[in-house]
C-alpha cells in the first residue's frame, strides 16, 4: 500500500479567463459536482467490494461457535438478505447523513471511531508534508540549476533512496539510530506515559491533535514531548514525499529555466537568485501546488507501515485492522474518509492554483 | 556564487530540522507505574459480559472478580473469590454461594448477593458471544430470574440437569462470570442495553484496579484501589500501550521506556538473551495446533494413513527451530493446566515406520491431498515442514493458501482435505475441548453442526466415545472425571481424524527489576496486582 506510486500529473494549464472570479466560482461549483460524483462512485466501488469479497461478515460477528440460527439472526439484523440495490441505497443515504454505519467488530459508530483516529494521521501527514516541501523544493531547485553536477546527483540518489527503500526498514533503522543510540528523539507512540496521562486527565482536548491541543492548553512540557515523538515518523514521511517533490520541482524548474523570459531576465543583469526564486519560481509554483497537494493526500491515506512501526494510532492502521477482522463497514467508512480528503485536497489545490496563476490575473 | 544559495538554504533547513529534535529526557518508567506493551487490537469490548478476546479478558481480570477462582498453583483446584463458600445440593442441580461481606465496588457501593445474582442474570439477558458458557446449563433470558436467585448473603443457581460440579464451578471462574456493580451499571443504562455501552469505556468491579481510561487500539490506564480485599496492589498505575510490532517493543524495552513486552518474536527474544537488564518469563497458553483430516476423503479415512501421518511429522524439529519459544510439543487436546490434561506425547518423526504404514494402507502411492493453510508466516512454515516429511512417505500435499476466514469457511463447509488449525479453549473446563474434538452426535451433512470440530471434518467418534464424553461432563467425582478425560484424549490422539501437535507457549520479556508477574497459564488471565518493581 505504501509503495504505490504517486498519481500521474494532469495537465493543469488552462487559458486565461476574462473574469477571474467568475471562473473561480465556476471552478468551485465544478469541483463540488466532481466531488459528489467521485464520492458516489467511491461508495459504489467500496460497496461492491464489500459484497463480493469471500468473507462472511456474519461469521466475524458471532464467532466460530455460533449456531445457524444465531447467524441468521445477525444476517437479518444487518439487512444482508435485502436486494443489492436496496442495500446500496441504504448505505448511500446513511453516508450522506454522516453515518458511516456501525463497526461489526466493536459495535461502535464508525464516524466516531474515524474521528478519533483521523487527527493522529492528520497531524503526522501535515508535518511530513511540511518537511517534504521545505527540503524537497530547495533540493529540486538546486538540482535543476546545476543539471548533471554532483549536487544534482546527490539529490537524485537521496531522492531515489527515499522512494525505493522500504519504509518499514527505514523506520526501524531510524528508531535504532536516533532513539536507540543517539537519544535525540523519543520512541514509538504519541507521548510518554506520564504526559499521555496528563493530556488525557488534566488537559482539554480540542482537536485530537496533540501538538495543537497541548499548545492551546499552554502545556509546553507535553508539547515538547509530543514533538520529540512525532519528529522521527514525520521526518520519515517527509523524506518519502521529499523524494517525489524534489523530482517534480527539478523537472518544472528546468522547463522554466529554458524559457525566453528567463534569458531576458538574465541578459538584463538580474541577480541569479532573483531569476530563480522570484521569476521562475512563480511559474513553477503553479504545478508544484498540485504535486504537494497530491503528496499530502497520499500521506493522509495513512501510512500503515509507518503507523505500525511507530505505534501511531492512525487511520491507516485502523483500516488495516478492520480489514483483517473482516469488518467491511469500517474498511469502507475509512476508505470514504480518505476519498473525501483526497478529492477535497485536489479541489483546494485547484483553487489555490487559480489564485496564484499569473495568467489568470490579467 | 549565487547558485550556492539554494544549496546553503536546503542545508540550513535540514540542519534546523535535526536541531529541533529535543533530547529525550529520561529512559526509565516512573517507580509506581508499570508500563506494558502488547498488541491489544483484538479487543472488541471490555464489558466483562461481552469480552471474549485475550487482551480484554486480561484487562478485566484486574478490574473485576469472580465468585470462585482457579488456584494457579494446582490445576483443577478452586479457591474463594467473592464467595467464601459454595456447595451443591444432593439433586446435583442446585448450587449455593455464600457471598463475602465487607467488599466494595470501585464506586464505593457494597458488593452484595443481589449484585452477584444480577450480574449472572445480566450475562444471560445480554446474550453476547461468551454467554453460552453460562447458558449451557439451561439458562435462558426467560427463565434466568427463576434459575438464579438471591436471599440475604446467598446466591442460588439452578441448572437444567445434573452436571459434574467441577464443570459448573470451572465455568464460573471464566471472565464472563465476573461480578459487576449492578446499581452503577443500571444507572448508566441506555435504551435497554443494561449499561453495555457504558461498560465499554468504564469499569465497575471489585478488582484491585479501576479503569481510568480506555482508548481502543491505543492503550488503557488502570489505577490502584486503596484498601482492596486482596491487599493493595503494589503498583499504583498500570499503563498499557498498544504496540503491535515486536522489534519496536524490543527497542522500547532495551531503552527502559517500557517494563514488560508481551508480543516479541522469537528472534527478538533471542536477541535480548544475555542482556543483564532484561529477563524472559516462560509460560504456557491454552491454544493447540492440530491437523483435521476430512473423513469424506477415502484416503484420509484410512486408519493406516492416519497413523502414518502421526509418525511423519517433525514435531521436535519444528519446536526447536521455527516454533521455538512459541509452541511446545503436545499431542493431546487438553492443554496442560486443565483438569484431566495428560503429558504423554508418544509420536515423533519416524519416516520408516510411516512408510511401512502407508504400504499397509493398500493405496497406490503417492497419494495427492489438498492442504488448506492460512496465509501467515508461522503456519506456512509448519505447512512446509509437514509437506516435506509427508512427501517422503508417499503423501503429496498440495498447498491451498488463503485468508484465515476463507480457510475457516471451507472447514465449516467440510470442503477441505486436510487443514492446519489452532483451537483455543472457551472456558477453563475440559469439556470445552472434549465437546468439540470428541463429540459429534449427528455426522450427517444435514446436521450442519459447525460448532463441533469433529463434525466439520466429518468424523464420527462413534456411540461409545460420544457417550463417554457426555458421561464425563456429569461425573461428580473430580478425580474420576480427570481420568475419564485422560482416556478420551488417548482415544482421540491415537485413533481419530485429528492429528494433535503443539500447545501454545508464551514468552514475556521484562526489565530485570520486575517480579511477581503472572501471565495466567492455559486457564487464567494476567494479573498485575502481584507485580513489584
Amino acid at each position: 500500500m505504501e509503495r504505490r506510486p504517486f498519481p500521474a500529473m494532469t495537465d493543469t494549464s488552462a487559458p486565461p479567463s476574462e473574469n477571474r472570479y467568475l471562473r473561480l466560482a465556476q471552478q468551485i461549483v465544478l469541483g463540488l459536482l466532481t466531488l459528489a460524483i467521485t464520492l458516489l462512485g467511491l461508495l459504489l466501488v467500496t460497496f461492491i467490494i464489500g459484497r463480493v469479497v469471500p468473507i462472511d461478515p456474519v461469521l466475524s460477528i458471532v464467532g466460530e461457535r455460533a449456531t445457524e440460527a444465531q447467524m441468521q439472526a445477525v444476517r437479518d439484523q444487518l439487512g444482508l438478505d435485502l436486494p443489492m440495490w436496496q442495500q446500496f441505497w441504504i448505505y448511500v443515504r446513511d453516508a450522506v447523513h454522516g453515518d458511516l454505519g456501525t463497526s461489526i467488530r466493536t459495535g461502535e459508530s464508525i464516524s466516531a471511531e474515524v474521528a478519533r483516529y483521523f487527527p493522529a494521521t492528520l497531524e503526522l501527514a501535515t508535518l511530513g508534508t511540511i518537511f517534504g516541501t521545505l527540503v524537497g523544493v530547495p533540493a529540486g531547485v538546486l538540482a535543476a540549476t546545476r543539471p548533471g553536477s554532483l549536487s544534482d546527483q546527490i539529490v537524485r540518489v537521496v531522492g531515489l533512496m527515499g522512494y525505493s527503500m522500504p519504509v518499514f526498514w527505514l523506520g526501524l533503522i531510524g528508531l535504532l539510530v536516533f532513539y536507540g543510540q543517539l537519544d535525540w528523539v523519543s520512541g514509538p507512540g504519541r507521548l510518554d506515559p506520564t504526559y499521555d496521562m496528563m493530556m488525557e486527565f488534566t488537559l482539554t482536548s480540542y482537536t485530537g491533535m496533540i501538538l495543537i491541543d497541548s499548545a492551546l492548553n499552554g502545556a509546553w512540557d507535553v508539547f515538547a514531548n509530543a514533538v520529540s515523538h512525532i519528529i522521527l515518523p514525520a521526518g520519515l514521511l517527509g523524506y518519502v514525499s521529499m523524494a517525489y517533490i524534489s523530482r517534480m520541482t527539478r523537472s518544472f524548474m528546468m522547463n522554466e529555466l529554458g524559457q525566453e523570459y528567463i534569458t531576458t531576465a538574465r541578459v538584463k543583469g538580474m541577480p541569479e537568485w532573483r531569476v530563480i526564486w522570484v521569476h521562475a519560481m512563480k511559474n513553477v509554483l503553479v504545478p508544484l501546488i498540485t504535486v504537494i497537494a497530491l503528496s499530502y493526500a497520499y500521506l493522509l491515506e495513512g501510512s500503515v507501515l509507518t503507523e505500525t512501526i511507530f505505534a501511531w494510532p492512525g487511520l491507516g492502521s485502523y483500516i488495516t485492522d478492520a480489514l483483517f477482522a473482516a469488518d467491511m463497514p469500517a474498511v469502507l467508512g475509512g476508505t470514504v474518509v480518505v476519498g473525501v480528503a483526497f478529492v477535497t485536497l485536489n479541489m483546494v489545490s485547484d483553487i489555490i492554483y487559480r489564485l496564484v496563476d499569473p495568467r489568470a490575473r490579467t | 556564487m549565487h547558485l550556492k544559495h539554494g544549496f546553503t538554504r536546503a542545508a540550513a533547513i535540514a540542519a534546523l530540522m535535526i536541531g529541533t529534535a529535543p533530547i529525550a529526557l529520561f529512559a526509565e518508567t516512573p517507580a509506581d507505574t508499570l508500563v506494558v506493551a502488547d498488541a491489544i487490537d483484538d479487543i472488541v469490548s471490555i464489558d466483562p459480559h461481552e469480552a471474549f478476546e485475550f487482551s480484554g479478558v486480561d484487562l478485566n481480570n484486574n478490574t473485576y472478580d469472580t465468585l470462585i477462582e482457579l488456584d494457579p498453583a494446582t490445576p483443577g483446584d478452586l479457591v474463594p473469590g467473592l464467595a467464601e463458600s459454595w456447595s451443591v445440593a444432593d439433586d446435583g442441580m442446585t448450587y449455593t454461594f455464600k457471598i463475602k461481606s465487607g467488599i466494595t465496588f470501585s464506586s464505593g457501593n457494597p458488593m452484595t448477593a443481589e449484585d452477584a445474582a444480577g450480574s449472572l442474570r445480566r450475562v444471560v439477558k445480554l446474550n453476547k458471544t461468551p454467554a453460552f458458557i453460562l447458558t449451557q446449563f439451561g439458562l435462558t433470558p426467560e427463565n434466568v430470574d427463576q434459575m438464579i436467585t438471591f436471599e440475604g448473603d446467598t446466591v442460588t443457581l439452578k441448572t437444567d440437569k445434573s452436571y459434574a460440579p467441577s464443570f459448573v464451578y470451572n465455568c464460573l471462574t471464566a471472565g464472563v462470570a465476573n461480578i459487576v456493580d449492578m446499581k452503577t451499571v443500571m444507572a448508566n443504562e441506555v435504551e435497554g442495553d443494561m449499561g453495555n455501552a457504558w461498560l465499554k469505556a468504564n469499569s465497575a468491579g471489585t478488582g484491585a484496579y479501576v479503569l481510568k481510561s480506555f482508548k481502543p487500539n491505543e492503550g488503557y490506564v488502570l489505577e490502584r484501589r486503596e484498601g482492596h480485599w486482596r491487599g493493595d496492589a503494589k503498583l499504583k498505575t498500570i499503563f498499557m500501550q498498544h504496540i503491535p510490532e515486536g522489534a519496536t517493543q524490543r527497542l522500547l524495552l532495551e531503552k527502559g521506556d517500557i517494563d514488560i513486552a508481551r508480543e516479541m518474536t522469537p528472534t527478538d527474544i533471542e536477541g535480548i538473551m544475555g542482556n543483564p537488564d532484561l529477563k524472559v518469563q516462560e509460560d504456557v497458553g491454552g491454544q493447540v495446533y492440530y491437523l483435521a483430516l476430512n473423513q469424506k476423503k477415502t484416503e484420509l479415512a484410512n486408519p493406516k494413513v492416519q497413523e502414518a501421518m502421526r509418525w511423519a511429522i517433525d514435531y521436535k524439529g519444528m519446536t526447536d527451530s521455527i516454533l521455538k519459544g512459541q509452541w511446545v510439543v503436545h499431542q493431546n487436546f487438553l492443554p496442560l493446566g486443565f483438569l484431566g490434561a495428560i503429558e504423554d506425547d508418544p509420536y515423533s518423526l519416524d519416516i520408516e515406520k510411516a512408510k511401512a504404514l502407508m504400504a499397509e494402507s493398500g493405496l497406490t502411492l503417492p497419494i495427492e491431498i489438498g492442504f488448506t493453510v492460512r496465509n501467515n508466516q508461522e503456519r506456512l512454515d509448519i505447512a512446509t515442514s509437514i509437506q516435506n516429511t509427508f512427501a517422503q512417505v508417499g503423501i503429496n500435499l498440495v498447498l491451498d493458501v488463503g485468508d484465515g476466514k476463507q480457510g475457516l469457511e471451507k472447514y465449516r463447509g467440510r470442503q477441505h482435505d486436510i487443514t492446519l488449525q489452532t483451537w483455543g479453549p472457551d472456558y477453563p473446563d475440559p469439556h470445552t475441548n472434549a465437546s468439540t474434538f470428541a463429540l459429534n452426535p449427528d455426522n450427517s451433512d444435514a446436521a450442519n453442526a459447525t460448532g463441533y470440530l469433529a463434525w466439520r471434518t466429518a468424523w464420527d467418534p462413534g456411540a461409545d466415545l460420544n457417550a463417554e464424553t457426555l458421561a464425563a461432563v456429569e461425573e461428580k467425582d473430580s478425580a474420576k472425571r480427570a481420568e475419564m478425560y485422560g482416556d478420551i484424549q488417548r482415544k482421540v490422539r491415537d485413533n481419530s481424524a485429528f492429528v494433535l501437535m503443539f500447545q501454545q507457549a508464551r514468552q514475556d520479556a521484562m526489565r530485570a527489576n520486575i517480579s511477581g508477574f503472572y501471565a495466567g497459564g492455559a486457564t487464567d488471565s494476567t494479573s498485575y496486582w502481584t507485580i513489584t518493581k
